[in-house]
């Protein structure tokens, strides 16, 4: 068994952690603002598509990051124009951007590549190796493996615990997502906040997307999230809309994608095709098990209206 | 507990047959306007490329055959999602549901050996009780402790995915010794007979018309159809009267569930005459947008439908002029985006039509009626 739960199981599942964290850090803004986003997984294959197409182009992988994470406030944008500006229904206009994202991602592959369906392999994301921690013994191997997107998770988890629950800010965009008409009486510009938390809630799912497709593959693969925006929000719904919790439920996640990995290899007597469905049975079990009703914030999918 | 508005406000608009014709139109216009940037990135031109998809769609009598082949599953699926919805539960599950209804299909047609006049009723019924299955775990979970259905249904949908691979893989249970990832043909006597000689449309297309009146009947003639309906509109209203509201909502998605499974059987048995991983191109997803487009009403459903299995024919002329399959998909994301908005715009289009008449007639203003603005409000 120790040539599976080894430490390069636990880099896999940091490396394949970034994407859902990411993601759901983005939907965690967004929902703690009163907006569901479920259309976390469309913005995150307009990131990775843009983040390879970026770099393909230019040449410069960080070029493509920041392409990526341009396109993904764009589709924020989009989602809440239709959402806060027009009061579209929440789930339906968040379906559109799923529909969409997975559509025009994987009709421009062709247009672009002249392929269908795989990009070829551009400048991707590369790993570093920390000055001093990678000499560490046994643990130093970790720090040469990973990219500056893990450690940019991680920090961003910690900048989004900090934004929401400890600055004033955070408090008002909480507000809004559990009395926005309190929240308006206060002051608070409601609407506008919502907006804004859309815009960073696609920055980031798109972020999430690129660090998927630029520092894992290389390339860009149609509908290559594979429901990972999806798992990202069970893990918030499990997480109970709170960052550490969410985060660890990712890491879970990910050390079970990682080790249904590398079974594959060893294990060939257990059939791929039911390990790679491991997560998404693990994301149900954590659903039935343990989500309350009373967890989420009060006002989530109500747009507001001054009166 | 998530309502959905938008939906409310169009079941009002099919008691206004100009307006929601012309929104049908309309969202059909919008969203092919709207896909005509993707034709001119793939270097092609509109005229060109709606030309082809109406060659390959309604050019000639073939063509005609095809559109109602491909329109066969997307309308079963599109009521599926209707079904749901009307008991305000998004089913996003219908790709999973109509994949393990398609498996469970073959698995009676290829294994079992019975008479023909039973084998083929077994088959089909228990592709239908397989997706009906599929959708329980989501539906309970909604209906007893809140989890949102989709996030759920959409992990069954993956589970599914691994499931159908497995499946036909070598080695699986269904897998055929000759074509890879297929199984082998189902029995004679399980098929779905074809109805002409020269077309691919088989008598799957009876079962999804025999499914358009049934859920047409359901829902708008009987009390279980009106509770349901009840249940959607105003889940604490309806719990007020003594509707078990948990019961309904299970019924609900379990019975969308069991139309998403027909839908996958009647490819299987019909169709294809045996099994193949991804049959489905995405039929489970283009149905939401069907159902949305065809504001959950039967008729509705079924004129979306048409124009889906159009989208669906035609894109093999598409292909011949450069431009991916993927188009259907865009479309219908448009069609769903489109659909999500159109609440605001009529709304805002009945103000307007209301204010007018209100300065005509004088100052008898609030006569006209207030159904909208209320609804609105709340949205």
């Amino acid at each position: 068994m120790s040539d599976v739960l080894n430490l390069a199981w636990v880099v896999s599942a940091i490396t394949l952690a970034t994407p859902l964290i990411l993601a759901m850090l983005g939907g965690l803004i967004s929902e703690r603002s009163g907006v569901i986003n479920i259309g976390l997984e469309g913005q995150m294959l307009v990131g990775a598509f843009t983040g390879v197409l970026v770099s393909y182009l230019t040449g410069s992988a960080v070029l493509g990051l920041a392409a990526a994470v341009g396109a993904g406030v764009l589709c924020g944008l989009v989602f809440a124009a239709l959402t806060i500006g027009i009061h579209a229904d929440q789930i339906v206009a968040a379906t559109a951007v799923n529909l969409v994202g997975a559509g025009l991602t994987a009709a421009l592959v062709p247009i672009v590549w002249g392929v269908d369906g795989i990009s070829p392999e551009v400048a991707r994301i590369p790993a570093v190796s920390v000055p001093g921690l990678s000499s560490l013994p046994i643990l130093g191997d970790v720090f040469t493996k990973l990219t500056v997107l893990d450690y940019a998770a991680f920090g961003l988890a910690v900048a989004v615990w900090w934004l929401l629950f400890r600055t004033h800010l955070g408090l008002q965009l909480r507000a809004c997502g559990e009395s926005p008409e309190a929240a308006d009486t206060a002051g608070v510009p409601v609407r506008r906040l919502r907006v804004v938390a859309q815009l960073c809630a696609g920055g980031l799912a798109a972020l999430g997307g690129a660090s998927l497709s630029l520092a894992t593959i290389g390339l860009f693969v149609a509908s290559m999230s594979q429901g990972r925006g999806f798992l990202a929000l069970a893990a918030l719904l499990f997480g109970k809309w709170r960052v550490w919790p969410a985060v660890a439920v990712c890491l879970l996640f990910s050390l079970v994608d990682a080790l249904q990995l590398r079974l594959q290899i060893i294990e060939s007597a257990i059939p791929h095709e039911l390990l790679i469905a491991l997560p998404y049975l693990l994301a149900v079990l954590a659903l039935a098990t343990f989500v309350g009703r009373a967890a989420a914030p009060a006002a989530i999918g109500r747009p507001f209206t001054r009166r | 507990m998530i309502r959905l508005p938008a939906i409310k406000i169009q079941q009002g608009l099919s008691s206004r047959p100009f307006l929601s014709a012309g929104s049908f139109l309309g969202t059909l216009a919008l969203a092919l306007a709207a896909a005509v940037p993707l034709i001119y990135l793939a270097g092609t031109d509109p005229v060109t490329a709606y030309g082809a998809l109406l060659r390959g769609s309604v050019g000639d009598q073939y063509a005609l055959s095809e559109t109602v082949v491909q329109a066969t599953p997307l309308l079963v699926g599109g009521l599926a999602v209707a079904l749901a919805f009307h008991a305000g539960l998004f089913n996003i599950g219908v790709e999973g549901q109509l994949v393990v209804g398609g498996l469970a299909a073959a698995a009676v047609g290829v294994n079992l050996d019975l008479p023909a006049a039973v084998h083929l009723p077994v088959a089909v019924l228990t592709g239908a009780a397989a997706g009906a299955a599929w959708a329980a775990i989501p539906a309970v979970l909604k209906a007893w402790r809140g989890v949102h259905e989709v996030v759920t249904t959409i992990m069954f949908n993956y589970l599914a995915f691994g499931l159908s691979r497995h499946l036909v893989a070598p080695g699986g249970g269904l897998a055929s010794a000759t074509q890879p990832s297929a199984s082998d043909p189902v029995a004679d006597g399980a098929r779905l007979p074809a109805l002409t000689e020269t077309t691919r449309i088989h008598s799957g297309v009876l079962l999804a018309v025999a499914a358009v009146i049934a859920v047409g009947w359901f829902l708008y003639r009987t009390p279980a159809g009106f509770k349901l309906r009840m249940v959607g509109a105003n889940p604490t209203t309806a719990s007020f009267h003594g509707v078990g509201v948990r019961r309904v909502q299970i019924g609900a998605l379990m019975g969308s569930g069991a139309l998403a499974g027909l839908a996958g059987a009647s490819e299987i048995l019909g169709l294809y005459g045996r099994y193949l991983d991804s049959f489905s191109p995405g039929y489970g997803f283009q149905a939401i947008a069907i159902a949305l487009m065809g504001m959950l009403t039967p008729l509705g459903v079924l004129a979306a439908a048409a124009f889906f299995g159009m989208l669906a024919a035609g894109s093999v002329g598409l292909q011949s002029v450069g431009i991916s399959r993927e188009l259907i998909n865009v479309v219908s994301g448009l069609v769903v985006g489109f659909v999500a908005a159109q609440p605001a715009l009529i709304g805002a289009y009945l103000r307007r039509r209301r204010k007018r008449q209100a300065s005509g007639q004088g100052e008898d203003a609030s006569a006209a009626p207030a159904d909208v603005d209320a609804r609105s409000a709340h949205v």
